[in-house]
């Protein structure tokens, strides 16, 4: 009779072999290695990269292994993982205009020093699904040599060119800038400076910055984007050794950049000019990279001096909704047991129904706004 | 009654009690704020935990930052030791710190808790862990933390004055029946946790220092023992807790509070101590007299 809730150590490394059984799936299938992950799912690494935010391209495939796919699971694996690391100094800003680019775009100039480059996209592949693949052994490629091409030679940014014009308004390192905070070892505050915020977007869920950087295309705060640069390669990671006075080359990374360009604003003391949202992933993530560049815009409104109308535009409704480990732990830790919550609210909606004398009547279809009250009491 | 958790070896390649010792550190200046202004919320850099938040993130960063190796470790959810949530914690600290982990409430020198306050009382040798979900207290009627700040940096709590006045005229008595709020040392309204308000009346002037830990929204604060905590209410509408009809089905318990259970088909119910060591506690020293009356005969 009190069953119900015992056992619960049991069940649970039950539950664990259980887990472990389904994720293998049918035996006669090759089982999946984290090496097939990390090349062949690439894409799925970049996202488990960028939102666990660690760059780290085996840890993130073997995340995805574990989680059987799940990504936003993967994500809190390698989250969960990141936090017991050590912290052993802290790199110099990457430098993407030295990018080795695989892929830049820009779609505000036809042509542009350094010149339009395709790379590998889905952008123009009609869709259509490619049978060939699900041929065994069908690899979807030929023989010859495809080996991406890439851009060596540092090219300029399409902003800096705006910014040779004083079109477009720039923020400009400053020698007496604070360093920027540390999301990920101070809790969120408000107000918020831009560069906490990009933190934040950084590693905000994909679709949920997805979501909200449409809505602002749809008119919810609406500031006219134009992709200004889209660019995707590696670039290299310096740190500087104490014990050596300069900076080594410690690795290099792939990272998806985005500037977009946006409606300019003016006010009396200061001319019109365009304004700008920024948005950085790991890997090769521009869905990600252009969402968090819109809502990284529409999260300037008060310092452009614009008029917060929207919750697009709203710094604390964003920022704290963004992460999905916290709201995939939140919004699933309703099924931990609320029996006590629970049996408050039955004794409490009894005794009101008994006062009220409808103890006897039916619920009504629709709750009765008295009802309606004390729902909204529920966590 | 303590005991080692069967069957649990320790976490190789971990810190004892998972956090580093910096990240402790941090918790702990964090406690001593929070200790020193009762009922006060303090902001705290709270760390993912291999444990999804909402999960019991905050007590479990609070409970590894004070821990050490002669602590005796209770875990409930519910008020039981046994719901899968409640084992799960306890094996983490049984694996990761190697604690003596006990299921009497007695026996514990820290208790960490889901929606419950034992119902057999604390001393002043214990500390109690609370598990938070939302800390703060005024968040269904203004859910901006910076404007909430602000009201309580006023001690402006006419809000949730206006709201419990209107659920009076409504339905007679303030519609909340759990993460009832209290305020702490007449000066912080602050959130009990979702424990029932059948139990808010254990805070006030508890022996135990009471620690709560909101890992999601990164929050510490503290009920140092001692203190004064008063649940909101008016003159003429005084706060009173539940009250059952029925007793205990396994003790015979009129004073603990009662889970109530559908046990056939036909919605027959059942009502048990929430409390499962309280329950057994009480069940054991019934047999024993009986046995003891035995004997004599």
């Amino acid at each position: 009779m009190y069953v119900a809730v015992k056992g619960g150590e049991r069940a649970i490394e039950r539950s664990w072999d259980l887990l472990a059984e389904k994720r293998r799936g049918d035996r006669a299938v090759a089982e999946l290695t984290v090496a097939q992950i990390r090349e062949q799912l690439r894409l799925a690494v970049a996202r488990v990269m960028t939102e666990g935010s660690v760059y780290d391209e085996e840890l993130a495939a073997l995340a995805i292994k574990q989680a059987a796919g799940d990504l936003v699971e993967a994500i809190f694996l390698l989250r969960a993982y990141r936090t017991t690391l050590p912290r052993f100094g802290y790199t110099l800003p990457i430098d993407t205009e030295a990018m080795h680019a695989e892929r830049r775009i820009s779609a505000a100039f036809k042509d542009i020093p350094g010149g339009q480059m395709l790379g590998g996209t889905y952008d123009y592949t009609q869709r259509l699904l490619d049978f060939t693949l699900l041929a065994e052994g069908g690899t979807g490629a030929g023989d010859e040599d495809t080996a991406p091409a890439t851009h060596a030679e540092p090219m300029p940014r399409v902003l800096a060119m705006l910014d040779r014009e004083g079109l477009i308004e720039q923020e400009r390192a400053r020698p007496d800038a604070p360093e920027p905070g540390d999301l990920s070892r101070e809790p969120l505050t408000f107000p918020v400076d831009r560069a906490t915020r990009l933190q934040n977007l950084a590693r905000g869920d994909e679709g949920f910055l997805l979501s909200i950087g449409y809505a602002t295309q749809r008119g919810y705060a609406h500031s006219h984007p134009f992709a200004g640069e889209i660019r995707n390669g590696e670039v290299a990671v310096e740190l500087e050794l104490d014990e050596l006075g300069f900076a080594v080359e410690i690795g290099d990374i792939e990272v998806t950049e985005c500037q977009m360009i946006n409606q300019f604003a003016g006010s009396g003391e200061v001319p019109p000019a365009f304004t700008q949202g920024y948005g950085l992933a790991f890997g090769h993530s521009e869905r990600k990279a252009m969402a968090m560049a819109l809502v990284d815009r529409a999260l300037r409104a008060q310092e452009l001096g614009e008029t917060i109308a929207s919750p697009t535009q709203d710094a604390e409704f964003v920022l704290y909704h963004s992460d999905n480990v916290e709201a995939s732990g939140f919004v699933q830790h309703l099924k931990l047991p609320h029996y006590v919550d629970f049996q408050s609210e039955l004794e409490l909606l009894r005794r009101l129904r008994t006062s009220g004398g409808v103890a006897s009547r039916p619920a009504p279809a629709l709750a009765a706004e008295e009802e309606q009250e004390v729902a909204h009491e529920r966590p | 009654m303590s005991a080692r958790e069967a069957g649990t070896e320790l976490a190789e390649g971990y810190n004892f009690a998972y956090l580093d010792e910096q990240t402790k550190r941090m918790i702990r200046r964090a406690l001593l704020k929070a200790v020193a202004v009762p009922g006060h919320q303090v902001p705290f850099a709270s760390r993912e935990m291999p444990l999804p938040y909402g999960w019991g993130t905050g007590g479990l960063q609070v409970t590894s930052a004070i821990i050490g190796r002669s602590d005796t470790l209770k875990v409930i959810d519910q008020g039981s030791d046994e719901t899968t949530n409640a084992v799960n914690i306890r094996r983490f600290f049984a694996r990761t710190a190697g604690v003596a982990t006990t299921t009497r409430t007695a026996d514990a020198s820290i208790v960490q808790t889901r929606h419950r306050i034992p119902e057999t009382p604390l001393t002043e040798a214990q500390i109690l862990v609370y598990q938070v979900p939302m800390p703060e207290p005024l968040y269904r009627l203004e859910p901006r933390v910076t404007e909430c700040r602000k009201l309580h940096a006023l001690a402006d709590y006419g809000l949730i004055n206006v709201k419990y006045y209107e659920d009076i005229v409504q339905h007679g008595s303030i519609a909340t029946t759990y993460d009832y709020p209290v305020l702490v040392n007449d000066r912080y309204l602050t959130s009990p946790s979702p424990i029932p308000k059948f139990d808010n009346p254990k805070m006030h002037m508890n022996p135990a220092l009471q620690l709560f830990g909101a890992g999601r929204e990164r929050r510490i604060y503290a009920i140092p023992p001692y203190t004064k905590v008063k649940s909101l209410d008016f003159e003429d509408h005084p706060f009173s807790v539940q009250r059952w009809e029925h007793q205990c089905a396994l003790c015979g318990s009129r004073e603990s509070f009662l889970d109530e259970m559908i046990v056939d088909d036909a919605g027959s119910r059942m009502f048990v101590c929430s409390d499962s060591d309280y329950c057994s506690s009480r069940r054991a020293a019934q047999d024993a007299p009986g046995d003891a009356a035995k004997e004599a005969a």
